[in-house]
């Protein structure tokens, strides 16, 4: 049933009673060309996009528990393509253009709103560093502006703009483009829009082992019984290394905390997302009225979620020197996620060393933003056996070259990217 | 209402202190004790709040933290809190509360009009529409955004002072109940340091409708007895209107406590936040009444019973003259009793179950209380406040109207697993209650009593001794003697939650979630369309999203979900309970870290020397660094180029004291030297420095620096301002690891040094004359020299180092000389023209130089060919880094590649942060190939010059290119030069 | 978390940082690419136990090694680097 506001107002006079399930509860089958392994908004969006653009019909994916119950479900939903490395923001830059598109493509509001992503500078080093960024992005097609200190104002009134602030805001960079979405909806959108193109989602069923014969792919063992596939796509945001190793691949990757906290529901306060480079803290607001906070990683690998309550304090803290007003409101509820950072920072989409098998992980911060893309492009590789242009940069042998994506330049310290 | 006080006097509070304050205007008065609830009800306010979505009238349900609907804005004493659960909030003389989300007042709500259109808005209807034109979604989002949100942030921050403290304890005992008094009794006694938080203003108040003895005492006597024994023992803190909030690793706990905003002494902080790493934990936090579903159960005058009791117990208050209960367990009907003594007519006790208990059937039946078994409340009538219900028989559809102005909600109990889980811990399902409890308890926590699954009151008492024994158990410390008191009277139930739903209810109109505006239906709709699992439950209806995190609704959510699945609710499991347990005040997590106390500010030696000398200031990381020093009437530029011209032309100091100073020392120094920089180090011969290059493993540029060797086996190494921890810690961990044979001992000295570089052709002049012990002749003290003897009266190392491509020597003194040094040495410099320069003026120099620094030309994605420095790099010897720089990518010589640049037309500069291009190609035209790094005004040449990492730039030296900065205008046309701009073979620093 | 510091005694995890994996020698330069950036870049990222630096940062300044399981952060050793196995 298509949705629009006909359909709601038709359904509400049936009292509600006709609307069909958004996706089928689907049983395995014994075999698909292609399995995705992963519910989250990454595999269900790669499988609509095997369906939907590659043609491919007898697809299923796999999850261990609900979809979008990974870091779909875990983010702070920011959506941006601002990155300085070409390769970075040609991928993220195409993510977003699918963003803009995707809540009329899959029929379900994702609340995509482009209320601008702001990078405050807090010194003039600060300043020229992200003019530079910009200044690169901009020639890349993405867009970008500089405010002076009275736009910032006007922009971010519950600012402290303050001139004898510790780090006072001098000005900042905005993408008016990006902005946040309805994470969970995104999952679920995927996974309509692909049920209805025939796509077996199937929860509770995890994978315990990859089968392959003479270094191809073969199947997957679950605890629904065992599936044959001629390919498999691996999106497990947070088990990464663990499913590489099923297969014997071992990655360049570290797992990590990251945590966030919202605030009480309050009344409009915050339009933007406004982030702070100086303070490590990002602040939005949801359309709920929720303050969305977050910071910097824990440092140290961890799979637990349990965050240290230090790094709480310490985002808080720089939350409200960004906007003391704050401080009276209430912090609600904290969460945190296990993130796959890789060893330069850019994410992994790509074949694996075993015929069949492709992964896309390794998504550090990044994965909500990537999503449409990062989907798009792991379907495109899945099909043609062979990266987009898009995700080319994204191989697993840039960890054999040299040919690093190094978007914080930290090297091979996943704790500092 | 408030009862006459002759007779019955409320536990908590005093009536003969009373105060007065306002809810949305109104002037009322409350008594010293009460909470913001209890006086409202006291006055007879039933309507307080508008729910979230449909904006219905909403009054007070609970008397605790679970309240989902009475949430105020609270303004007292410069402080305003929004969202503050009128149930927690003491009342204080002269506080004004209001109402929130309602336009324009309470009663008259325009966005009442919602309700009626919520047949259009079920859970997710923003999901299915807003969809077209997509182009007015920021529209419909505009207008989602203005009707959702609870409170107003205020309009200034909080004043006062927040405070967070730490504290130790061998046992933490949360809750301060039957169960977790008799812990912390049993630790205090065995000696143990305890700590007891209750988050109510007083403990054991659940004790207070006990009707038996303990002891042979009331049981709320012997509450008494046992916190006054509690209060005099030195080795136990009792902390009252404390919440526990979180669990987190190791052991770690944090605690809120809330102390009355108004503050007589001035001592007192508002909030504050306590943080424990007790030994062993004891929860005994309880558990939460459970509400009966039906229709319109949101009606204000529709509470839970313990809460209408608690307000009579506690605060003298009835929250109705007639009541109805719905109850499915005989604790239901014993309620009833309790409230009919306190005064409230009971209507009826409608009972789900076909029989209750003889002896409870017959005490109903003495006060005359009529009963109505096998029978459940469908409907509550009324339109702002409860005005009768609606009962049916299970057996048939025989409905009944019973008139009443209260319904007193008796659904069971459910075990407060909140903080349990917060351990992650599992949880496991009983049956019986109808409710989770805790599963296997990880180490060091122990449940005792309610939120343990264990109910009734001496039971819950020998939990709590048991639990209690267990944690001074595993404190090593022997139990004490704490015999289980006699007990007697009082009645036992099981609690238990009613069976299923009754049939026929209008599922839009039972709220299970009342907060956000949950209904049965909006569960049934979510099934039917797969959102079945408890996640997407949450998750598409915003079940048990709310600020009171589900206490009340999540269970009975679950009931409606497995009943509707047809499954157990144990099999469902339950969505993650987060911490905190509460909602907290953001301020109290902050405490002190603000302003200075988040980021404190650090000054050298000098500083205040330089803010005489008027400068301008530059944050170094947490350091203040002078950047320039402007005179009357120069603009910034014009201060810079005037101490840059300065210090060409004659002489000039800066302060260099943050650079990083690492003291390297041991037989083996030379070793450690040699794995961490790329160049060699062995030849360096005593007195004299190197610079040096060192690497990460992965072939990048990670910092570089002057290495001074002042001895045979010690050497003094500078590193980069913002990089001297990492730099430590990149040599103490290769001496701890790869490197541990090495007989070395790295100290940073930083802090210990004051340090200013004197630069200028005029240097040496000015040095002479307040040198001592030290030939300054070029043979003696070469560029790169270094020398140790008496500066301006002062013991001092000189190095003759420069930044500047200038004459220069660093000047190093011990940290408390450097106010003497600088003072003297502008004293004595003066006649001979010396000025002080910024760091601003110095980086002008250093570009004007080519020189590279980290974090700019050097970003971490350079290696030293890059730069230009490939022919410096050792080839006979293995360092950090070196194998790196074989990798294939490392060597490709379309690389970006340090280049200088100059603007072709004359006089301009090169924008900042600029992108390069090829000449001629427009914005989005082509993606760049490199980027301006640095770039400055040269004084001295008269035109910008800057510093650019350009692909393959070295092979394009002459070419002309465009640095392009489409962000702040202006596209200019460039020359590909080299990067030295002044002085390139270096004839004046060798001076 | 509490980390007991072997020369410091237990004390607060914010005095200390980590540092990534313990146990990995950089190999010979004459040892190959795929040794090298094994080196660099493979990391077993283990679920359970996982033997890792950390330095005491605000405490004696010295790296340790500990091993700490990755799930629940229980920590079943430290002591000195190379001393914990």
């Amino acid at each position: 049933m298509r949705y629009s506001f006909f359909s709601l107002a038709r359904n509400a006079l049936a009292g509600h009673s006709l609307w069909p399930p958004a996706w089928r509860p689907a049983k395995p089958k014994t075999g698909y060309d292609v399995i995705i392994i992963g519910g989250g908004g990454h595999g269900l969006g790669a499988a609509y996009y095997l369906a939907k653009r590659h043609g491919i019909k007898n697809i299923a994916v796999l999850e261990r528990g609900w979809i979008g119950g990974g870091n779909t479900a875990r983010n702070t939903t920011i959506v941006r393509s601002n990155y300085f490395l070409t390769p970075n923001s040609n991928f993220y830059e195409h993510s977003l253009r699918l963003w803009e598109g995707l809540t009329e493509e899959l029929n379900f509001n994702l609340m995509f709103s482009q209320r601008g992503v702001v990078n405050l500078c807090h010194s003039q080093a600060e300043i020229e560093s992200f003019v530079r960024r910009y200044n690169s992005n901009r020639q890349n097609g993405v867009d970008g502006e500089l405010l002076n200190r009275d736009a910032v104002r006007r922009m971010i009134p519950a600012l402290d703009m303050s001139e004898d602030h510790r780090f006072p805001v001098l000005g900042a960079v905005i993408q008016r483009r990006g902005g946040t979405a309805r994470h969970d909806a995104v999952a679920w959108g995927y996974a309509r829009a692909a049920d209805a193109l025939g796509v077996d989602i199937i929860q509770n069923c995890e994978v315990t082992g990859i089968r392959t014969q003479a270094g191809a792919i073969t199947g997957v063992e679950t605890t629904q019984g065992d599936i044959s596939a001629e390919k498999v796509g691996i999106a497990v945001a947070g088990h990464t290394s663990q499913l590489a190793a099923m297969a014997g691949v071992t990655l360049p990757i570290e797992t990590h905390l990251l945590q966030a906290m919202v605030s009480e529901p309050v009344k409009p306060f915050l339009n933007s997302v406004v982030s702070s480079g100086t303070h490590h803290v990002y602040v939005s607001q949801t359309d709920k009225g929720e303050l969305v906070i977050g910071g910097g990683l824990d440092g140290y690998n961890s799979y637990s979620r349990r965050g240290m309550y230090s790094r709480i304090e310490d985002i808080t803290a720089a939350a409200a020197e960004l906007f003391p007003r704050i401080r009276s409101l209430r912090l609600m509820r904290k969460w945190s996620g296990a993130v796959d950072m890789t060893m330069d920072g850019s994410p992994i989409i790509a074949k694996l060393p075993i015929d069949g098998l492709y992964l896309d992980g390794g998504w550090c911060y990044g994965g909500f933003k990537a999503t449409p893309a990062a989907a798009w492009c792991l379907a495109h590789t899945i099909a043609n056996d062979a990266p987009h242009d898009l995700n080319r940069a994204f191989s697993l042998e840039r960890f054999r070259t040299g040919h690093l994506l190094n978007e914080r330049g930290q090297g091979n310290r996943p704790g500092l990217h | 209402m408030r009862r006459p006080t002759k007779e019955d006097v409320g536990a908590l509070i005093d009536p003969h202190t009373t105060l007065d304050f306002t809810f949305d205007g109104k002037q009322m008065t409350g008594f010293q004790g009460d909470t913001v609830a209890s006086a409202l009800l006291a006055n007879g306010i039933d309507l307080v709040a508008r729910s979230f979505k449909y904006h219905r009238p909403r009054g007070i349900v609970s008397a605790a933290s679970e309240e989902p609907s009475a949430l105020m804005t609270v303004r007292i004493d410069g402080l305003e809190e929004p969202n503050t659960r009128a149930t927690q909030a003491l009342l204080q003389d002269g506080m004004a509360v209001q109402s929130q989300n309602r336009w324009p007042s309470l009663e008259v709500d325009v966005f009442g009009v919602l309700n009626s259109a919520s047949a259009f808005l079920p859970s997710g209807f923003y999901y299915k529409t807003f969809m077209a034109p997509s182009r007015a979604w920021p529209f419909y989002e505009w207008v989602i955004r203005h009707i959702a949100g609870l409170g107003k942030v205020p309009a200034e921050p909080p004043t006062g002072r927040y405070e967070r403290t730490f504290a130790h304890c061998d046992v933490l005992v949360a809750g301060g109940g039957a169960a977790g008094l008799v812990a912390a009794l049993s630790a205090g006694r065995a000696g143990a340091r305890v700590i007891i938080a209750e988050e109510q203003s007083h403990l054991g108040l659940g004790l207070l409708p006990e009707t038996g003895t303990i002891d042979g005492m009331k049981p709320w006597d012997w509450v008494g007895k046992v916190v006054a024994e509690l209060t005099s023992m030195p080795n136990v803190r009792v902390l009252r209107a404390t919440t526990v909030v979180g669990l987190y690793d190791h052991n770690m706990v944090t605690l809120a406590e809330r102390l009355p905003a108004l503050n007589t002494a001035e001592a007192q902080p508002r909030q504050r936040l306590w943080k424990l790493r007790p030994r062993e934990i004891v929860l005994a936090i309880g558990s939460i009444e459970r509400p009966v579903l039906f229709e319109n159960n949101d009606r204000p005058g529709v509470m839970l019973a313990s809460a209408i009791e608690a307000y009579a117990d506690r605060f003298n208050v009835l929250a109705g003259r007639r009541a109805v209960v719905a109850t499915s367990h005989d604790g239901g009907s014993l309620t009833a009793l309790r409230l009919k003594k306190h005064g409230i007519d009971i209507a009826a006790v409608v009972d789900s179950r076909n029989a209750i208990s003889a002896d409870v059937a017959a005490a109903l039946k003495a006060q005359d209380i009529r009963c109505v078994t096998g029978a459940d409340v469908v409907a509550a009538t009324g339109r702002r406040h409860v005005n009768g219900v609606r009962v049916r028989l299970r057996s048939g559809d025989v409905d009944m109207d019973i008139d009443c102005d209260l319904v007193a909600l008796a659904g069971g109990w459910s075990p407060n697993v909140h903080l349990f889980a917060h351990t992650r811990a599992s949880l496991g399902y009983d049956a019986d209650l109808g409710a989770f409890v805790p599963g296997e308890a990880p180490l060091h926590v122990h449940s005792a009593g309610a939120c343990h699954g264990v109910f009734g009151l001496a039971d819950a008492i020998r939990d709590g001794l048991t639990a209690g024994h267990n944690a001074i158990a595993a404190c090593g410390l022997t139990p004490a003697d704490v015999v289980m008191p006699d007990i007697t009277g009082g009645h036992e139930f099981q609690p238990r939650p009613p069976v299923g739903l009754p049939q026929g209810l209008n599922q839009n109109r039972v709220f299970v979630d009342l907060q956000n505006d949950v209904t049965v239906a909006d569960i049934h709709l979510a099934t039917r369309e797969n959102y079945g699992a408890v996640e997407h439950l949450k998750r598409y209806t915003t079940l048990g999203m709310g600020t009171d995190q589900g206490k009340l609704g999540n269970l009975n959510g679950l009931a409606v979900l497995a009943d509707i699945r047809g499954v157990e609710v144990g099999d469902l499991g339950t969505t993650t309970y987060r911490p905190p347990y509460t909602p907290i005040t953001f301020a109290s997590v902050i405490g002190g870290d603000k302003g200075e106390q988040n980021h404190p500010t650090r000054r050298n030696a000098a500083h205040r020397l330089h803010a005489e000398a008027n400068a301008h200031w530059v944050n170094a990381g947490l350091w203040k660094r002078p950047q320039f020093y402007p005179q009357a009437g120069e603009s910034d530029l014009e201060a810079v180029n005037r101490e840059v011209l300065s210090v060409r032309a004659c002489a000039g100091i800066v302060d260099v004291s943050t650079l990083g100073k690492i003291d390297v020392q041991g037989p083996d120094a030379i070793e450690l030297l040699e794995r961490v920089y790329m160049n060699g180090f062995r030849t360096l011969p005593v007195g004299k420095g190197r610079y040096g290059v060192m690497l990460r493993d992965d072939g990048m540029i990670f910092d570089d620096g002057v290495t001074m060797r002042i001895g045979e086996t010690h050497f003094i190494m500078s590193t980069t301002t913002g990089q001297i921890q990492q730099v430590v810690e990149h040599l103490t961990r290769m001496l701890a690891t790869e490197c541990r044979n090495l007989d070395v001992f790295v100290t940073n000295v930083t802090e210990s040094w004051f340090s200013c570089a004197l630069a200028g052709p005029d240097a040496r002049r000015v040095l002479k004359g307040v040198t001592e012990g030290i030939d300054l002749s070029p043979t003696a003290l070469p560029f790169m020299g270094c020398a140790e003897g008496v500066v301006a009266g002062l013991p001092a190392r000189l190095f003759r180092i420069s930044f500047s491509g200038e004459l220069s020597y660093e000047i190093n003194v011990p940290s408390d000389c450097g106010t003497a040094l600088w003072k003297r040495l502008l004293a004595h410099g003066a006649d001979l023209g010396l000025k002080v320069y910024g760091v601003e003026s110095m980086g002008v120099m250093r570009v004007e130089k080519g020189y590279f620094v980290v974090g700019r030309e050097a970003d971490g994605r350079v290696t030293p060919d890059d730069l230009g420095l490939g022919r410096m790099a050792s080839k006979k010897k293995s360092y950090i880094g070196s194998a790196a720089l074989n990798l294939p990518a490392l060597k490709e010589p379309g690389r970006r590649q340090l280049v200088g640049l100059v603007p072709v037309a004359p006089g301009i500069k090169v924008p900042r942060g600029a992108t390069i291009v090829e000449k001629g190609v427009h914005e989005g035209g082509a993606p760049p190939i490199g980027h301006v790094t640095s770039q400055v005004f040269s004084p001295c040449l008269g035109h910008g010059v800057a510093l650019a990492l350009v692909a393959g730039g070295r092979a394009r030296m002459g070419e002309h290119l465009t640095a392009a900065s489409p962000l702040e205008g202006g596209d200019v046309v460039v020359e590909v030069v080299d990067p030295v701009f002044i002085d390139p073979k270096g004839e004046r620093l060798n001076e | 978390m509490v980390i007991k510091c072997p020369f410091c005694g237990p004390r607060a995890d914010v005095e200390f940082v980590y540092g990534g994996a313990a146990g990995l020698t950089c190999p010979p330069d004459d040892a190959g690419d795929t040794a090298m950036t094994d080196y660099l870049y493979r990391r077993e990222n283990p679920i359970g136990p996982h033997r890792e630096l950390w330095v005491h940062r605000h405490g004696c300044g010295i790296w340790i090694e500990v091993e700490r399981n990755t799930l629940n952060h229980v920590i079943t050793r430290t002591g000195p680097v190379g001393e914990t196995r």
